[in-house]
């Protein structure tokens, strides 16, 4: 398989402008990886993560990121992700 | 910043054959962490494992890896350990893997204190083989061979390890994988044999019959019903019904076996030479 790397941190718009000198977390998401378990979405303590619907993938649905701007890179959705899917730089 | 997993994994197996949400993976994370903070070469490293969802792991990793007969991988391990004492030996074992079919195996390993890195993950039901009731199933919760809930009651595979001998023994939970990593670190730090039980969720095997068909559902079960060993301590027994008891449970000072045995072999050759010269 193929693997595809989809950097979303960047993609996604920033809504709340960071402050000057503060780099943006990057999250990266394997999507090749992503089983879609959901774990990572309940474990950020900040809703950075949220599941996308994707009908080309076997399990229906992709991690995506929504809020890079809210991350504290507690790492926590790296941690628990089961598939390897997730990094957090 | 992110943990390169990537050195660590053969990536041409890549992505995992383990369900969505399968609470092996943070279990492997975990113990990947553990070991990159112990600074060892992987050339130094050896995982061993037997039978069972769990035991597909070393397929995964690149390290020495072995992958033994369902139940056996203690006593391959402990093989290994004798032979080659200057590696590092962990074995990583299903709940249906070393507690039931490689029980013996599991108590003999505890009761000779061999430097070895037990990292079992509880699941609670045999999930490859579809489902069937294991010896850690809680009481009155269903599996394929108990449709009407499990009679037995469970076995608490911490408490087994304590009394067979072993010197350090923790238990983590897939919902705490910094916790768990920690366990793990301690564990293959400790000069003897190490147990650290891993909860983890098995969602499609067990979940699905004891209705908590998601991953998110499963977890939060396990962390619910994880008490800390200090707050347990405090509460009464009847609150801690169908609860376990998570941290560290047990750390103790013996002699270890492959130095005992190295001993041992110092005092025949000795005993030979005098008999001879």
């Amino acid at each position: 398989m193929a693997e595809t790397r989809v950097q979303e941190g960047k993609a996604a718009g920033a809504v709340e402008q960071p402050s000057p000198g503060k780099s943006l977390p990057r999250i990266e998401v394997i999507a090749d990886f992503c089983k879609g378990c959901e774990i990572c979405v309940v474990m950020c303590p900040r809703n950075v993560l949220e599941m996308r619907a994707d009908p080309s993938r076997w399990v229906g649905s992709v991690v995506a990121v929504v809020r890079p701007e809210a991350c504290t890179r507690c790492m926590l959705c790296e941690v628990h992700c089961p598939d390897f899917a997730i990094k957090v730089f | 910043m992110a943990f390169d997993y990537e050195k660590y994994l053969r990536m041409e197996r890549m992505p995992h054959m383990w369900c969505p949400g399968c609470g092996i993976g943070i279990v492997v994370k975990a113990m990947l962490r553990a070991i990159e903070k112990m600074g060892w070469s992987q050339d130094d490293v050896a995982v061993v494992s037997g039978i069972g969802c769990t035991s597909r792991t070393p397929g995964y990793l690149d390290f020495n890896t072995l992958h033994t007969t369902h139940g056996r991988a203690l006593a391959f391990a402990t093989g290994l350990k004798l032979a080659r004492p200057d590696k590092h030996v962990i074995v990583i074992s299903g709940d249906g893997d070393a507690a039931a079919i490689g029980g013996n195996h599991f108590l003999h390993a505890c009761r000779r204190n061999i430097d070895i890195t037990l990292i079992v993950v509880n699941n609670y039901i045999y999930g490859m083989t579809g489902g069937q009731a294991s010896p850690t199933t809680p009481f009155g919760m269903r599996a394929s061979t108990a449709p009407y809930g499990a009679v037995d009651p469970a076995m608490d595979i911490c408490q087994v390890a304590i009394a067979a001998g072993a010197t350090y023994v923790a238990r983590g939970t897939v919902a705490q994988g910094l916790l768990l990593e920690r366990y793990i670190l301690n564990g293959l730090k400790h000069k003897g044999f190490s147990v650290i039980e891993a909860m983890s969720d098995c969602p499609v095997q067990y979940g699905r019959r004891n209705r908590m068909s998601s991953a998110v559902e499963m977890i939060q079960w396990i962390r619910d019903h994880g008490v800390p060993v200090t707050r347990a301590k405090e509460l009464p027994p009847e609150e801690l019904e169908g609860k376990f008891v998570t941290g560290e449970l047990h750390v103790a000072e013996r002699p270890e076996y492959t130095e005992e045995y190295r001993r041992l072999i110092e005092k025949a050759q000795k005993a030979a030479e005098g008999a001879h010269g």
